[in-house]
Formats: structure tokens, C-alpha cells, sequence
């Protein structure tokens, strides 16, 4: 559609109901319309996601020579990250942590939450869903101090209550702390996805399915699961992408006891911004960018199939 | 659930012990149903009762417990310099970048909504992908040189520049699609009476979509209220850091944490967050957004 004429009505023949230029804005309005929003976005997210991939290939430092006149070294950053310990240990980490905290302890736990409450209304559902979500929308640094002193060695609520005294649970478990705290932590969303998504499961279904004698096992695979796929990879693209990126350990144990528990992001913080290493720290985010990437063209591929889909 | 099969009459032996069978797996998945329940609770729960408990606790400690009343602890809160400055930065930080967000996503959205700018559904897809993928995390080190080169560091305009290019994209998306499904008809009429295309947003449009401004602007001061990385990076000064921070090195800063202080802090710092959701959803019934959390 081309500009819609400034005259009054601003409608033109073939100008749809949906897309007519009402305020009489013009292209050249519009573009100042959005120029503002651009900018913003240009400067602190496009721009710093090429520079992360310039600053990838120099030996840029925080000080030193390197600071002043940083030397284009090419791949050189990637390669050393490649066959890096620090980096294989921390991807490594990151895999348990996002495979174990979001694609099996939220979705698992946020759809049998929602499949249990699914026909319950009443006290019991709204408590239930009321502290999931609270664990969800409270700031990190409380939550994160909240568990800390959860997991207590001496006075920790949680040794109290398994009479475990003396139970270092951040020191002993570490990975398995942080795996049951972000299952905690963000379980609210695939609740909340997977009940909207089993209100779309047609009750008269289940009801065939159930009067044919099916377990609820078979229900949920023959039935119910058919229906909800799209919404079950949208659940795991999302919350794998979120806990990839999910800086909240840092808070717990900021990253020890040793390296146990040091995932990418706060690698690459210890590396880049505490150890100096920007150049280095930036090929480890061009990385990070990458896996980024994968995951989100994922899930802009199964949108669009579902769009076209639905058409 | 299912209602119990009524068994005829002339049931043989078989059937009834079918029916028995079947009541005792009914029963089975009670128990089971409310032992899921329960443990589901308790582990939702019990993390969170040290936050109820010990800012009225007069000797708090690390264990939840029932307190020994007091309200002394908020005093220590009070006497804390640190500390109602840092909510104040907070407070500072978070409504910035909501009116910086709101003001500059509306503008965009109305005219994306309106006039088809060349490669304007691509553009919208990139940018959308493009925010979900350059997180600050992943972003960490070219954010912190961006802001070291523009003189940032240590600039609360910095960190709400910073955090406002990361949630425009979600915001103009989100604000487009209400944008679309507003009438047209006022707008025109307005323009024949010679409004400007700033006007007809202003007075005509604005009051239209209002409830899509207020989720947005609600959506990106919760996200800024609790986020740590951005301000932990950019920031240097404990007068300027915002609440996320104070609140890491009230903790992590040596020597015995004064647990009045923290948990009483805590508890401030969360009830804005509780409240915004709370409006959100008895307002505008916020069931579900997509991802309308970062």
C-alpha cells in the first residue's frame, strides 16, 4: 500500500479497513513515528550484538597494551574457547542446567500441575497457583537470599525439616541446588501455558476416550498430547532460552564452590568483566549469541508453520 | 471424575469385584492427588515463609519461625542509608525506562499500525528475534564497552537506555497488535477538524488503547524493577545502584548479614512487584501473554 494522500479521510481505493492511514501521517510521519523507537533499538541491541562479534575477534583487554591498540586476531578467541577447559566444563554445566531445571523439572512439573487442576476450581487451585506464581514474580536478589538461607548449613529451614543438621546443601549439591531452585523458580510459565493449552482439548474427547476404556496414560498420549504439541515445543524453546541466558546463579553461589557450578553466563562474566578478558569474553558471547540464535529461528519456524497453519 | 458405574441388580460376582477394584484405584488416585497436592504446596511455600516470618521476628534468624511480634526491624530498615535510597533508585530506574518505553512503542507501534512501511512485517520479526537472542547476557561485554565509550558507566541514564532498547522491540509488537484492532472512524473525524497526526494519537488513539499502554508500562517496570545484571554491570557507586544490588551486597559483603535489615528490605522490595501483578490481573485479567516475561 502505498502513502495514503494528507486529505482529509486519508482513505484511497484499495486501502484495506485494517491499514488505512486514519491520521493522515503520511510515510515521512510514520517514519518519525518510528525513528525514536529505532534508535533506541539500533544503539543497545543491534549494535552491540555486531560488536560482541568484531570485539570477538581482537585480544581487547580491560588494561594493559592490549586496552590502547587491541590486535584483530581473527578466529583465534573461538578456537582457544573451543579447546578451552573453563569453556567445555561450563557448557557442559549449562546442559544440566537447562535440560534439568526447564525442559524436564518446569515442563514436567508445570504439566502435571495443569493436567491435576485442570477441572479443579476452588481454594485449593488458587493457593496452589498463587504460590507458584509468587515464586515467579519476586525480584532474583530476594529470591536468590530467600533460598540462601533456605539451604543453610547451620540454621537452614530446609535441615530443619529433613533433620539433616550440618548439611552444606550449596557446598555438597551445588548443581543440584541451582537445578531444584530454577524448577522452583519458573514453573509459573508452563503451568500457565500448558492450562491454556488443555482448555483447548475438547472435553467431549476425553469423555470418548475415557468411556472407550482408556487409562489416563492413554488419554493423555492419544488425545490429549496430538493437540497440544505446537504449544509443548513453544513451552521448551522458551524456557531453554531463558534459562540459557538466566544470570540468577550468580546470585546463589556466584559461580562455586570451585568452577561446580560456574554456567556460561557467569563464565562469561568471570572471564570478560571480573578477569579483564573482554576480547576473549566477547568471542564467548558470540557463542552464546549463536546457540541464542539456533534455539529462537527454531521457534520463528514452528510460528510460522503454525500461522500458515491456521490460514 | 468418573461417576461410579451403577452396578444392576443382577451383578454376578465378577462385576462386583470389578467395582470393587475399581473404587479402591479411585480411591488410590485421591490420595495420590492430595499427597501431590500437598507436597507441590509445601515446596512452594516454605522457601517463601522466611520472607513472611522474620521481619516481625524480634530475634530473627535464618530459620523460618513462628516470630515473637515486633516491627522494630523497620526501623533498622529506616536507619540504613543504603537502603530507602537504592528503592528510591529503583523507583528512578524503572519508571524512566516504563515512560521511555511506553512514550517511544506507542509512536512506533501507531504508525507501524497505520502505514505500511516498506518491510515493515520483516522489520517487526527481525527486531522481535532479535531482542529474544541479544539478552544481557549473552550481551554482557559489548553493553559494558558501549557505556564505557558513551561515558555511561555509572550513569543511571545508561542502565534505562540500556534496558529500554532490550524491551522496545516485545513493546511495539505487542502494542501494534492493540493498535490494529482500534477503529479508524475517530481518528479520521478528527483529522477533518485538523488535528495533527500527534494530536489524534494524543487525544484519540492514547485513550483507546489505554489498557495496552498500562500493560506494557506495567510489564517493563516489573521487568526493570527486579532485574541485577544491567545495573550490577554498569553501575559503580552504592548511592546510585538500585535495589537488586544493595540487596546482592547486603548479603554477600563479609561479616554477619543483618538479617532485620535484609529480610525487612526484602519484604519492601517485593511488595511493588506483588502489587503491579496483582492490578494487572484483576484489571485487564492477565491469564496469559505469551511471553510477555523476558
Amino acid at each position: 500500500m502505498a502513502t495514503s494522500p494528507p486529505e482529509p479521510g486519508g482513505r484511497r481505493a484499495g486501502a484495506g479497513p485494517r491499514e488505512r492511514d486514519a491520521a493522515g501521517l503520511g510515510r515521512l510521519g510514520a517514519t518519525a513515528f518510528v525513528v525514536p523507537a529505532l534508535l533506541l533499538i539500533a544503539a543497545f541491541l543491534v549494535f552491540p550484538a555486531l560488536w560482541t562479534v568484531y570485539l570477538g575477534a581482537t585480544d581487547y583487554r580491560l588494561t594493559g597494551l592490549a586496552a590502547v591498540d587491541p590486535q584483530v586476531v581473527g578466529l583465534e578467541n573461538v578456537e582457544r574457547a573451543l579447546d578451552d577447559d573453563g569453556f567445555t566444563h561450563s557448557l557442559g554445566l549449562t546442559l544440566q542446567f537447562v535440560l534439568g531445571s526447564a525442559v524436564i523439572g518446569q515442563a514436567g512439573l508445570g504439566f502435571a500441575l495443569a493436567w491435576v487442576l485442570r477441572d479443579r476450581r476452588g481454594l485449593g487451585r488458587r493457593l496452589i497457583e498463587a504460590m507458584v506464581l509468587l515464586a515467579w514474580i519476586l525480584p532474583s536478589s530476594v529470591i536468590a537470599f530467600l533460598w540462601i538461607a533456605l539451604l543453610d548449613r547451620d540454621d537452614g529451614t530446609l535441615n530443619a525439616l529433613l533433620s539433616t543438621p550440618g548439611t552444606a546443601w550449596l557446598l555438597e549439591h551445588p548443581m543440584l541446588s541451582l537445578i531444584v531452585f530454577n524448577i522452583w523458580r519458573g514453573t509459573a510459565f508452563s503451568m500457565m501455558l500448558y492450562a491454556a493449552a488443555l482448555g483447548n482439548v475438547p472435553p467431549s474427547q476425553l469423555e470418548t476416550a475415557r468411556l472407550a476404556g482408556a487409562s489416563s496414560w492413554q488419554q493423555l498420549r492419544d488425545v490429549v498430547f496430538p493437540r497440544i504439541r505446537g504449544h509443548v515445543l513453544t513451552n521448551l524453546l522458551l524456557i531453554s532460552l531463558w534459562t540459557f541466558n538466566d544470570f540468577t546463579p550468580f546470585l546463589l553461589t556466584g559461580g562455586g564452590p570451585e568452577d561446580r557450578t560456574e554456567i556460561m553466563p557467569v563464565f562469561i562474566y568471570e572471564t570478560a568483566l571480573f578477569g579483564g578478558e573482554l576480547g576473549f569474553g566477547a568471542a564467548l558471547s558470540v557463542l552464546m549469541l549463536l546457540i541464542n540464535l539456533v534455539i529462537a529461528v527454531v521457534y520463528a519456524r514452528l510460528l510460522r508453520r503454525r500461522k500458515d497453519r491456521d490460514r | 471424575m468418573t461417576p461410579p458405574p451403577a452396578t444392576p441388580p443382577e451383578a454376578t460376582r465378577e462385576d462386583r469385584h470389578a467395582a470393587g477394584l475399581d473404587g479402591a484405584r479411585r480411591l488410590l488416585a485421591t490420595v495420590g492427588f492430595y499427597t501431590f497436592c500437598s507436597l507441590v504446596l509445601a515446596f512452594f511455600t516454605v522457601p517463601l515463609l522466611w520472607l513472611a516470618s522474620a521481619p516481625f521476628d524480634d530475634t530473627p534468624s535464618i530459620t523460618a519461625s513462628l516470630p515473637s511480634f515486633t516491627l522494630a526491624n523497620f526501623e533498622t530498615l529506616l536507619d540504613n542509608r543504603y537502603a530507602m535510597r537504592s528503592l528510591g533508585n529503583s523507583a528512578v530506574l524503572a519508571l524512566g525506562t516504563g515512560a521511555l518505553v511506553v512514550v517511544c512503542a506507542a509512536l512506533a507501534a501507531y504508525a507501524l499500525s497505520r502505514v505500511r512501511l516498506p518491510g515493515r512485517d520483516a522489520l517487526l520479526y527481525a527486531l522481535l528475534l532479535l531482542s529474544s537472542i541479544v539478552t544481557g547476557t549473552a550481551a554482557m561485554v559489548p553493553l559494558f564497552n558501549l557505556a564505557f565509550e558513551l561515558d555511561l558507566i555509572d550513569s543511571q541514564l545508561g542502565v534505562i537506555l540500556v534496558l529500554s532498547g532490550g524491551l522496545l522491540p516485545s513493546a511495539v509488537f505487542i502494542l501494534k497488535d492493540f493498535m490494529d484492532g482500534t477503529p479508524r472512524s475517530y481518528e479520521e473525524s478528527a483529522q477533518v477538524f485538523g488535528a495533527s497526526p500527534l494530536q489524534v494519537l494524543r487525544h484519540v488513539v492514547v485513550p483507546l488503547v489505554r489498557p495496552g499502554l498500562a500493560t506494557i508500562a506495567v510489564w517493563a517496570v516489573a521487568q526493570v524493577w527486579g532485574n541485577f545484571l544491567i545495573p550490577f554491570l554498569l553501575l559503580r557507586s552504592p548511592e546510585k545502584s538500585p535495589a537488586a544490588v544493595v540487596m546482592y551486597t547486603f548479603y554477600t559483603e563479609g561479616g554477619q548479614p543483618d538479617l532485620a535489615l535484609i529480610s525487612t528490605f526484602s519484604l519492601l522490595y517485593s511488595v511493588p512487584v506483588v502489587l503491579m501483578f496483582l492490578l494487572v490481573s484483576s484489571r485487564y485479567g492477565f491469564r496469559f501473554h505469551g511471553g510477555i516475561k523476558r
